[in-house]
């Protein structure tokens, strides 16, 4: 069976997901990354996709989805932008950050603006502790944020220029092609950025001044 | 007083390169134990004294001792790339900065446990860090590190990176598992443990990044080199991650046991003109310590021995503009998001935890309600099948032992007496 939203080149795609696996069942996370890089969102056709390859219901592969906060149940803007809402992003900044760029753009957690270019979510931490406070823009790091260069960003992303990420490739990627990176696609922009930012460098840094 | 093995070389800009790796003798080790019996290797990780990184801090040669041999079954070995404890930040940049050191590790471990083929779970919000792991497999793939006879010895080994999708529940060893073969991850009840029945019911050893990635130095140096660091019972160097409101947060890898005051005194101190008020030893789950904790020797006895646990070493540094009430209060409005719902004390626990302290923190509780908040608590530690609730219960009953005063003073106050402009790094812009 195939479902007229994946291509035969998809599909080939698809098989070599399930390929990386002993079970095939195993391969249901990466499909369903793979299935919001189409479409930016899980919909009931990449459900049906999944069902039919992996020989499940379709009642189980939405109850796999829907456990998980990243698969979404409705379109992501071509920019997800992530506030860090949790406590030391959130005491450090992030709670005025959200605020601030949720009313610039008049939407809430997990929605979009009407132009489809940006959405907005409530994260957790997202291990850059050390670079507090943290936004992700379709999950590339933005550190030591403000709520001036989040609005820089998000209205970068609106006018189709955004940022480039502190930590990630040169030019900030789309919701759609992040998503088949989290597919376990290659993307070719590995080497591309730092390898680390200036706070993981610092006990380095200073083992070498002899502490 | 810092030692630099894991981190040494992240400030070269190829340093996540095969190039950059092999420059620095990668790969040495992994032959090295290859040419070495499968149970030897074992041993000198025992002999090491490697503990699990990840928070148990169970000993890592231990661990893939208990691994059944000769029993006709496939071996799995996991790592847990899942790092989303609030606070803990060193497995990401590790990954980002060098992640051939994991695939090293992970060749090695592979091959003591007769395991031919390996995970590496990583959690699905770092777009990045997968980049940069995947190209890595990738590249030690075509330089016949991992496949069909790797190194040439006749051994095999398949590495999947599998990604996950935002469940701090993942982490949890025997979640992840049940996430790794595609359902809802969700903890299961142990016994039987992973090492005999993890992943697809087949033995199963599951290490945090760290861990993992310290094994390969440990090959190449010996087990007594290691030993030569840290304290009687922790032995080694680890990554201490200081973050909050310190002058230079970072990553300090250092032997255990060094101290909070050692670590501020080198790296600037608390931010100018304010001081130490609250601070987790290893994440959110470990029990707060405050300024009189300052000289506990950061290894695993000495932050036990102290009323907490060394966790992650994730140091999450709050000064005195935070309110306590307010930080706790969003710790436990994670748990109660993160709780995959399984176990009732959980579930529905951590949705009253959520409650009470809410209620406190908008002035509408009595002296009644902090007594029934701690008899939530008591109710709730304990009770389930993994520890998610017991880290939920961990920053609630710590802060009420160290703060009282503080809740106290928001009930009576009907409200927060803190500004939390104040908190903020922006706090003139925004005034």
């Amino acid at each position: 069976m195939s479902i007229e939203m994946f291509s035969d080149s998809d599909y080939a795609v698809i098989d070599s997901i399930i390929s990386r696996y002993p079970r095939k069942r195993s391969a249901i996370m990466p499909l369903l990354h793979f299935v919001q890089s189409k479409a930016g969102y899980v919909t009931n056709e990449g459900i049906e996709m999944i069902s039919s390859k992996l020989e499940i219901e379709t009642a189980e592969v939405t109850a796999v989805s829907t456990f998980y906060t990243q698969y979404l149940k409705h379109p992501a803007g071509e920019y997800h932008v992530g506030v860090c809402i949790n406590t030391l992003c959130a005491v450090m900044g992030g709670d005025a950050i959200w605020e601030s760029v949720s009313e610039h753009l008049g939407i809430g957690n997990h929605e979009v603006t009407a132009d489809g270019k940006v959405s907005l979510e409530r994260i957790e931490c997202n291990a850059a502790c050390d670079y507090a406070p943290v936004v992700m823009a379709n999950w590339e790091f933005y550190d030591n944020m403000t709520p001036q260069k989040t609005k820089d960003l998000v209205d970068g992303a609106r006018n189709g220029n955004p940022p480039a990420p502190t930590r990630g490739p040169n030019k900030l990627p789309t919701f759609k092609e992040n998503s088949r990176v989290l597919a376990g696609l290659d993307d070719g922009l590995a080497h591309e950025g730092v390898s680390a930012g200036e706070a993981s460098l610092l006990g380095l840094k200073l083992s070498k001044e002899g502490k | 007083m810092l030692k630099p093995v894991l981190s040494a070389n992240w400030d070269e800009k190829d340093s996540f390169t095969i190039d950059g790796y092999k420059r620095h003798g990668g790969y040495e080790a992994a032959k090295k134990a290859l040419s070495m019996d499968a149970d030897a290797v074992i041993q000198l990780v025992k002999d090491s004294g490697l503990r699990g990184r990840g928070g148990a801090g169970f000993p890592t040669g231990m661990k893939w001792g208990f691994i059944p041999q000769n029993d006709g079954k496939e071996h799995y070995l996991v790592v847990n790339a899942d790092e989303s404890e609030p606070g803990t930040c060193k497995d990401m940049p590790l990954l980002m900065a060098n992640p051939h050191v994991l695939i090293e590790g992970m060749i090695i471990a592979s091959y003591a446990i007769r395991a031919k083929h390996a995970f590496v779970y990583l959690r699905g919000e770092v777009a990045h860090v997968a980049r940069r792991v995947n190209a890595a497999i990738a590249d030690a793939y075509k330089a016949g590190y991992l496949g069909k006879n790797i190194f040439g010895t006749g051994n095999d080994l398949e590495l999947t990176l599998h990604i996950g999708a935002g469940a701090y529940i993942c982490g949890e060893e025997t979640a992840l598992l049940d996430s790794l073969e595609g359902f809802r991850g969700q903890p299961r009840l142990r016994p039987p443990f992973p090492a005999i029945a993890g992943l697809y019911a087949r033995p199963t050893v599951v290490n945090n990044v760290e861990s993992i990635s310290a094994v390969p130095a440990i090959v190449a140096n010996g087990a007594d080199w290691y030993q030569q660091f840290g304290t009687e019972k922790s032995k080694g160097m680890t990554l201490y991650s200081l973050s909050g409101h310190v002058a230079n947060p970072g990553q300090f890898e250092a032997p255990l046991g060094i101290t909070l005051r050692q670590l501020l005194d080198m790296s600037g101190g608390m931010r100018a003109g304010h001081k130490l008020k609250f601070w987790t030893p290893g994440g959110s789950s470990t029990p707060m310590f405050t300024e009189e904790h300052l000289d506990v020797a950061l290894d695993y006895e000495g932050v036990g021995a102290a009323g907490s646990m060394l966790g992650t070493k994730a140091l999450q540094i709050f000064d005195e503009t935070t309110c306590v009430v307010r930080a706790v209060l969003r710790w436990v409005e994670f748990y109660k998001h993160e709780s995959c719902g399984k176990c009732t004390p959980c579930r529905e626990g951590t949705w009253w935890l959520v409650q009470a302290m809410k209620d406190i923190e908008t002035g509408k509780a009595t002296e009644a309600d902090l007594d029934k908040l701690l008899d939530l608590c008591d109710n709730i530690l304990g009770r389930s099948f993994c520890a998610l609730a017991d880290g939920a219960v961990s920053p609630v009953a710590s802060s009420v032992k160290h703060f009282r005063d503080e809740y106290i003073a928001h009930i009576n106050n009907k409200g927060c007496p803190f500004d939390p402009v104040a908190s903020t790094l922006f706090a003139g812009e925004l005034a």
